[in-house]
């Protein structure tokens, strides 16, 4: 029998390149759409629809977003409180911007409501933070195209 | 001097191992797939609230008095009424028409939708998206270019009523 000597085996050499650009094209992509302010949205609250709610052409300076379930409670600060609750809380947050040398005027809340909330608890929620002196308010609508229902 | 022969002539390549970079790399892409998530553009509607306690000394330099609307909840917090001072109107759409039958639809400064005012007055138990549904047609209108045209911006509450009380 006739052995042949060893010999090695020929490498299949895949350009690579190609792959890596467009997978970090992928990476990248990902990467800028993905969404940082997720700690101030909750999968529980759905929103009332609007075709003029718009996303505003600059942030709001001193944003303390608000969330109330169709059950009546808060999540604030990853907590879920009861309206009878927020009183303390807002007032630690305008201790906190009074150490901050910020004014409690600046500060505007935001409020995210579920669109079944009773409205008598938004405006309860509004009427304990105008107590503990916040002044400006706005209340926060999910963008719907026209026509859409 | 000795001369090396080469085979090819080729300098010789230097195999870099790319698994474990392609894995970290893939890893990555999982990452950020699962984590996306489409999210709806969101606004925001400013209202403005009336202080607990009116302050004293110049009186109010709106010469308008504030239109009233009345938003009434039926059984389950869905709407039963809408009335505009004292007329009742069958919807929205009816609201809307009735805003710019008052204010005009020229807005800017000097306009009277700028100077105008609007006070819900809603029941305790109505669903909040009513309310938006009413700020929507009394603050504006999206043209079809998307172009959205303002109304009345001066949106203010009643003072809460108590559950139950219609």
């Amino acid at each position: 029998m006739k052995i042949h000597p060893k010999r090695e085996m020929p490498s299949a050499d895949t350009d690579m390149t190609p792959m890596i650009d467009v997978t970090f094209q992928l990476i990248a992509f990902f990467m800028f759409v993905l969404q940082f302010s997720d700690a101030e949205t909750n999968e529980r609250i759905r929103l009332p629809a609007s075709e003029l709610a718009k996303p505003a052409e600059a942030p709001l300076a001193q944003p303390i977003t608000l969330q109330l379930t169709k059950e009546g409670t808060v999540l604030y600060a990853g907590e879920e409180l009861a309206l009878s609750r927020m009183r303390p809380a807002l007032q630690r947050e305008r201790a906190l911007l009074e150490r901050l040398k910020k004014s409690i005027s600046d500060a505007t809340i935001i409020i995210r409501a579920d669109a079944e909330t009773k409205t008598g608890m938004v405006q309860e929620l509004i009427r304990v933070a105008q107590e503990v002196g916040f002044e400006k308010f706005v209340m926060r609508a999910m963008h719907r195209e026209e026509g859409d229902k | 001097m000795k001369i090396r022969k080469t085979g090819s002539g080729a300098p010789d390549k230097v195999e870099q191992n790319m698994t474990p970079m392609i894995d970290v790399v893939f890893q990555l892409i999982a990452f950020f797939m699962f984590s996306f998530k489409v999210a709806a553009a969101e606004g925001d509607f400013s209202i403005k609230m009336p202080l607990a306690a009116p302050s004293a000394g110049q009186p109010t330099q709106d010469l308008l008095p504030p239109i009233r609307i009345r938003l009434t909840a039926g059984p389950g917090g869905e709407l039963s009424g809408i009335r505009m001072g004292e007329r009742g109107l069958p919807n929205f759409n009816a609201l809307h028409n009735e805003i710019i039958g008052i204010v005009g639809t020229q807005s800017g400064p000097g306009s009277l939708a700028e100077a105008a005012e609007v006070e819900l007055d809603v029941d305790y138990n109505l669903q909040y998206r009513y309310v938006i549904n009413a700020i929507t047609a009394v603050s504006g209108y999206a043209e079809p270019s998307g172009r959205v045209v303002k109304l009345i911006e001066k949106i203010k509450f009643s003072p809460p009523r108590q559950p139950g009380a219609q």
